[in-house]
């Protein structure tokens, strides 16, 4: 065994606290060690080199590097192993920097630690084994779950490269809650007008197929091999033979709220949510279809010149193969009545956003009036209410939605367009609009919309003959104010859909206490969690406008494609390994292991001329963590690269 | 049922008659309310806007006194000195710093213990709706009444845990099971201007007088109150606030346990009618509620 120690400098990052000269010669003295040195930036090109030279010259078989923490430069040094000819994986990293030379003062205390590290460092690198990389096959097929806006984008992104993907939306239709907005901001570009050609391009597309009014059921397997069950439920109309012709949502007799129109409008119960869905067709809502409640009616059936009305449609449940999932399932809105100084949404005329964007769309309920809900007229006098639920600790969430400055702002802008007697008044904060010409946005909407900015909470509302009495502070001239207001807009936050914990569990990815998906990095990695193979889109992992929500579709597409273009996947070898001979099969690494990356087997035991069970795993799945190392009773499992023998010895060296 | 009952200061003075009349609804009912001996002051606001610690002290003092009696609960009218009592329970059960403070104070240890209810939680959520419907003699058909509570019966809400922080209900439920129609008004909660009575008295007129108008707009009658000094801002004031604003308000100011005394077929004359400023006889005359009295 000849090992060589390299010592770097850092500049007088590590020089600066520790004698890295001393380092080296203390490490000349350690047994097996051949070669020892120390260079300016071990990282640099002539510092790679020199490593490089020295194995060749001294044919060292081990190399340990001390620099900084292995996080940043470990592949760097690996990849300079393998070029030098040695196993990658027979080099350690000594980390003085961070763990030592960044933490002390005192040089030759310092020093002292240093070599200490160094020491543990050599006897781990002698216990290393010569590993090699592993390679899995990969589906290339993509799931994504959510056909709003952000599903949408990373379709079209997948298919545009030719690979198949797989929408699942449980609604009737693709489109999110984009579909149901009017206008967007900074533009006022209308959402449907550039929503629907993507809705269109995807439906069009031969490598993407819609799932709708569908539901995820259950996933298994891992990166590269994941294994989805979707539930279909029972649409009641065939889609194959449906050509959308509206015959029978025309004759259909029972009435009910539409959600989409936030149930200010009507729908029938064989229904299109909205006239550009995709698919076109109806569905039949169960709940409230005469012919389900009562067995009579029928009459739709009987319009059908197609006969794609099925009555006895029962929900299917497919199972699929996919390498990749992205998850882009979108966002609630907060959920206003636990306000009781906004009525607990109570009053009718209190609405949400939500509700202000039904009204004023021209193919809304209103016909693209802003009415008053309680009695159908038009509002003058409108207050719009901003971070509901938002940055509120006690009653809502402690983050801020992001989007509802803005899209306000939007809502002065429109009520003035749509009525141009009406007075805006808007309840704020503090106004958040960071973004490519949103500042300017809001700037004109109060400069030249005349709506009127009041820093300030509400601190009630309530009716008192026929007009709603808003009462608030304007802290900035820190006057009561009271607004008789003939509609109030709250602009509730934005949250995480109400079953977001549940998927993330059969998806085995983390979520925060806010039920969003939690990403693999905040910075690094937003698109990617740690579930290898699972990304996210959109508004599931943080509230989102429609520019962000469409860029972190195409970053989690991009992720995806770079997955998908891979023959094989590679894998490191960094990974748990079960010896079959020790282990009882008693199942404490299958509870312990996150990644679900452990699977027991049943095997034969010629010894024992029996059948038992042992613990095998997943080498795509596992990360290497080493949960199951320290849990297991029989010292059965042990990660490769740091084996239980290697952390004894390090502790031999203490 | 058996408490301990703290009166507070108010109570033995200007709002004798809420004293006079909770122990009538109390013998009327069977509930035994002993008032703790030699009780002093529950720590509301001349101790705590000067000294933090002794409004913690004074209310333990109170809830040790009640202990030394065998009581387990305490009862109260007060909403001030229900706040109190509560608050100082809540520093005595969650923090060890305030209460090793307070127990040097009163010289003895107490963590808490002896829990504090406002009458009207006793009446509602214990005695229980039912039951009292079953004892109502005289229902106060007709009577329209605007339900008041102001602000402490309700807040701080995880220190009070009463009622509706936003829009409590407690009384209005009490009044519609004696027969009384609570009107809805969004007014439940707003300030009456509470101890500006007597340093800056033009705040109280301006704002119990939004109070009395509201309830008037609205269609009540009479106002419903569980706090004396809501009480004696609404009702003390009523003739100022109509001198400043000229306004012929006529508005009797209750006490929900005068009410419920009178539906409970308490003897009028024991509820304390004769202590308001605002007669309210002619209304409960002219709702058939009173004969002569």
């Amino acid at each position: 065994m000849k090992i060589g120690v390299f010592v770097c400098h850092c500049g007088t990052n590590i020089a600066g606290t520790v004698d890295v000269e001393k380092v080296a010669k203390a490490a000349s003295g350690l047994a097996n060690v051949k070669y020892s040195t120390t260079y300016k930036y071990m990282c640099s090109s002539p510092g790679q080199a020199l490593i490089w030279d020295v194995i060749k010259e001294k044919a060292l078989d081990r190399v340990v590097v001390c620099a900084c923490s292995p996080g940043l430069h470990e592949k760097t040094f690996r990849k300079c192993l393998e070029d030098a000819g040695v196993n990658p994986y027979l080099i350690e990293i000594a980390n003085i920097r961070e763990h030592c030379s960044w933490v002390h003062r005192d040089m030759e205390q310092a020093t002292r630690k240093a070599i200490a590290i160094v020491k543990l460092a050599v006897a781990k690198v002698s216990r290393d084994k010569p590993l090699e990389k592993t390679y899995i096959s990969i589906e290339k097929k993509v799931l994504i779950i959510g056909g709003g806006i952000a599903g949408i984008q990373s379709a079209i992104d997948i298919a545009f490269a030719k690979y198949p993907v797989v929408i699942v939306e449980r609604e009737p239709s693709i489109g999110g809650k984009m579909a149901q907005f009017d206008k967007t901001f900074p533009t006022l570009d209308c959402a449907a007008c550039i929503l629907t050609p993507k809705m269109v391009t995807v439906s069009q597309s031969k490598y993407v197929t819609i799932h709708t009014c569908s539901e995820i059921e259950e996933v298994s397997g891992h990166v590269g091999n994941f294994t989805v069950k979707i539930r279909k439920k029972a649409r009641s109309v065939d889609l194959k033979k449906c050509a959308g012709c509206g015959a029978c949502w025309n004759k259909c007799p029972a009435k009910t709220a539409s959600q989409f129109d936030m149930k200010l409008g009507k729908r029938t119960a064989i229904y299109v949510p909205f006239p550009q869905a995709v698919p076109n067709a109806p569905v039949i809502d169960r709940g409230n279809c005469l012919y389900f409640k009562t067995k009579k009616c029928g009459i739709c059936q009987k319009v059908c010149p197609f006969g794609a009305i099925d009555y006895d449609m029962q929900d299917e449940i497919i199972e699929e193969k996919f390498g990749a999932i992205i998850v882009a399932t979108g966002f609630t809105q907060f959920d206003h009545s636990v306000y009781g100084e906004y009525g607990y949404g109570k009053y009718k005329d209190v609405i949400t956003g939500l509700h202000f964007e039904r009204m004023v769309n021209s193919s809304g309920p209103t016909g693209g009036k802003v009415l008053r809900p309680s009695d159908g007229k038009e509002a003058k006098d409108v207050v719009f209410i901003q971070c509901v639920g938002s940055r509120d600790e006690q009653k809502g969430v402690s983050y801020c939605s992001r989007v509802c400055c803005m899209y306000t702002a939007k809502h002065a802008l429109l009520l003035k367009e749509h009525n141009k007697d009406a007075q805006a008044y808007v309840f704020y904060i503090d106004i958040r609009a960071a973004g490519k010409n949103y500042e300017e946005f809001v700037k004109n909407v109060q400069d030249k919309h005349g709506a009127v900015y009041l820093r300030g909470r509400v601190s009630r509302v309530f009716e008192k003959g026929g007009k709603l009495i808003v009462r608030g502070a304007d802290t900035l001239s820190g006057a009561q104010i009271e607004i008789q207001a003939d509609l109030v807009v709250l602009a509730a936050g934005l949250v995480a859909q109400p079953d977001a914990a549940k998927l993330a569990q059969t998806m085995h990815i983390p979520y925060d206490k806010n039920n969003l998906f939690t990403e693999a990095h905040p910075k690094l990695a937003p698109a990617e969690t740690i579930t290898s193979g699972v990304f996210l889109a959109g508004a599931c992992q943080s509230p989102k406008d429609i520019p962000d929500t469409v860029a972190t579709a195409s970053a989690a597409a991009a992720k995806v494609l770079g997955l998908l273009v891979q023959d094989k996947l590679e894998r490191e070898p960094l990974i748990a390994k079960v010896d079959r001979i020790l282990c009882s099969g008693c199942k404490a690494c299958y509870e312990a292991c996150p990644f679900h990356a452990i699977e027991m087997k049943e095997i034969e035991d010629r010894q024992l001329k029996r059948k038992r069970t042992v613990a095998e795993v997943l080498e795509g799945v596992c990360t290497g963590c080493g949960n199951c190392t320290a849990v297991c009773r029989m010292s059965a499992i042990d990660l490769e690269g740091f084996s239980n023998r290697q952390i004894m010895e390090q502790l031999g060296e203490i | 049922m058996k408490y301990a009952y703290y009166p507070g200061c108010s109570l033995h003075s200007t709002a004798k008659e809420y004293d006079l009349s909770t122990k009538e609804v109390a013998k009327a009912l069977n509930i035994e309310l002993t008032e703790i001996p030699d009780w002093v002051c529950c720590g509301a606001t001349p101790a705590h806007i000067t000294m933090h610690l002794l409004s913690l002290a004074l209310p333990v003092k109170n809830l040790i006194q009640a202990r030394k009696m065998g009581a387990d609960e305490v009862v109260t009218c007060c909403a001030a000195c229900f706040s109190r009592l509560k608050i100082a329970n809540k520093f005595m059960e969650d923090d060890p710093a305030h209460r090793e403070k307070v127990e040097k104070i009163v010289g003895e240890e107490y963590e808490g213990e002896v829990k504090v209810r406002h009458f009207l939680d006793v009446l509602v959520n214990y005695f229980g709706l039912k039951n009292l419907g079953e004892r109502v003699t005289k229902k106060l058909s007709g009577l329209k009444v605007a339900c008041y509570y102001g602000c402490l019966l309700t807040r701080p809400p995880e220190v009070t845990q009463l009622d509706d922080l936003e829009d409590p209900h407690l009384i209005d439920d009490l009044m519609r099971t004696i027969g009384a129609e609570p009107v809805q008004w969004p007014y439940k909660t707003e300030c009456c201007g509470a101890s500006f009575s007597l340093t800056k008295t033009d705040i109280v007129l301006k704002l119990s007088g939004d109070i009395l108008q509201m309830a008037h707009d609205e269609g009540a009658r009479a106002i419903v109150v569980a706090c004396p000094l809501c009480q004696s801002n609404l009702d003390l004031r009523q003739d100022a606030i109509n001198k400043k604003y000229k306004k012929n308000f006529n508005i009797p100011v209750f006490y929900f346990t005068q009410l419920l005394g009178l539906a409970l077929g308490v003897e009028p004359g024991k509820l304390g009618f004769k202590k308001h400023a605002v007669n309210p006889v002619p209304l409960l005359r002219e709702n058939g509620i009173l004969g002569n009295l």
